[in-house]
């Protein structure tokens, strides 16, 4: 019964933080973008936070795929609907089964224990909050003028577009990312084949 | 009252690279350290997109987040290819054990 009134708790918040998203995005000109930006921020956020502060290692891959998830949705938002497309099926759809392979793999004994010692929490805590605090900072002190010569594109690109600069301008890129995929593979199932003792 | 903006997407995109460290900083389990390099990298190319996007115009952007993908999932191969041998040798994927260059 507790855990059905954690669960509508849960639920309730998320409603009123949709909510709330929605009358500040009335405010905005464009009130879709807002409202769309505020949500797949706010799960993205909230996702990588889960990752950190969560102490089970499945509940953080769960928590890694929506944020890939949240992710992709501001690459759509950003008119990248090619990379979307790509990040939802290579990385939600491939690396993360991968990590979860790999999680089972790796075996849930009861007797090995991953909680971090106090002085690791400390520290990790001061790493993240001093980054985040320097970051933000510097960039909301700049003012990021744009490229000379550049115009931005406020439209999405086309996959044909992406297709012709991949083997136009970002030739040589491009064949040497296939030959270092080609290695990986070789790597990696050199790497785990069972070892012989 | 306010617009979507090259701003927020840069604040956004430094709290996933500070949580992304700090999980990398924390986990103790090598595919918690995984996890924590995995969100780094896409906070790196979420700015990618979105330079690309309100700055610089063009396809830039967009094609550096694509190779930065496909970097991430090999090396996610490679390194859970590693921990499997390295579960193999310790019987764990604690990176503390991790202090003997001898397999």
């Amino acid at each position: 019964m507790s855990e059905r009134i954690r669960l509508a708790l849960i639920g309730l918040a998320v409603l009123v933080a949709v909510t709330l998203m929605g009358l500040a995005a009335l405010l905005s000109s464009r009130p879709l973008e807002a409202f769309a930006f505020s949500v797949f921020a706010g799960a993205l956020v909230t996702s990588a936070l889960a990752i950190v502060l969560t102490r089970d290692i499945v509940r953080s891959a769960m928590w890694l795929m929506g944020a890939l998830s949240s992710a992709a949705g501001l690459y759509f938002l950003l008119g990248a609907n090619f990379l979307g497309v790509v990040q939802l099926i290579v990385y939600a759809g491939g690396i993360l089964v991968l990590i979860v392979f790999g999680v089972m793999l790796t075996g849930r004994s009861p007797f090995l224990r991953f909680d971090p010692r106090p002085a690791e929490t400390a520290l990790a805590a001061l790493v993240g909050v001093l980054l985040f605090a320097a970051f933000s900072a510097v960039l909301l002190g700049s003012a990021w003028p744009p490229l000379p010569g550049a115009v931005p594109v406020r439209q999405a690109a086309t996959v044909r577009e992406i297709g012709r600069a991949l083997l136009t301008d970002y030739l040589l890129p491009f064949e040497v990312v296939s030959v270092l995929l080609l290695a990986v593979m070789i790597g990696a199932a050199y790497l785990a084949r069972p070892v012989r003792r | 009252m306010y617009d979507v903006g090259l701003a927020h997407y840069l604040l956004v995109s430094t709290l996933v690279f500070a949580a992304g460290v700090a999980t990398m900083t924390l986990k103790r389990n090598a595919i918690g350290v995984l996890i924590g390099v995995e969100l780094v990298l896409n906070a790196a190319s979420i700015n990618f997109v979105a330079f690309g996007h309100y700055r610089a115009g063009g396809l830039d952007g967009q094609i550096a987040a694509v190779f930065v993908i496909v970097l991430a999932a090999a090396e996610a191969a490679v390194a859970l290819a590693i921990f499997l041998n390295f579960y193999a040798l310790h019987a764990t994927v604690d990176v503390d054990r991790g202090d003997n260059l001898k397999g």
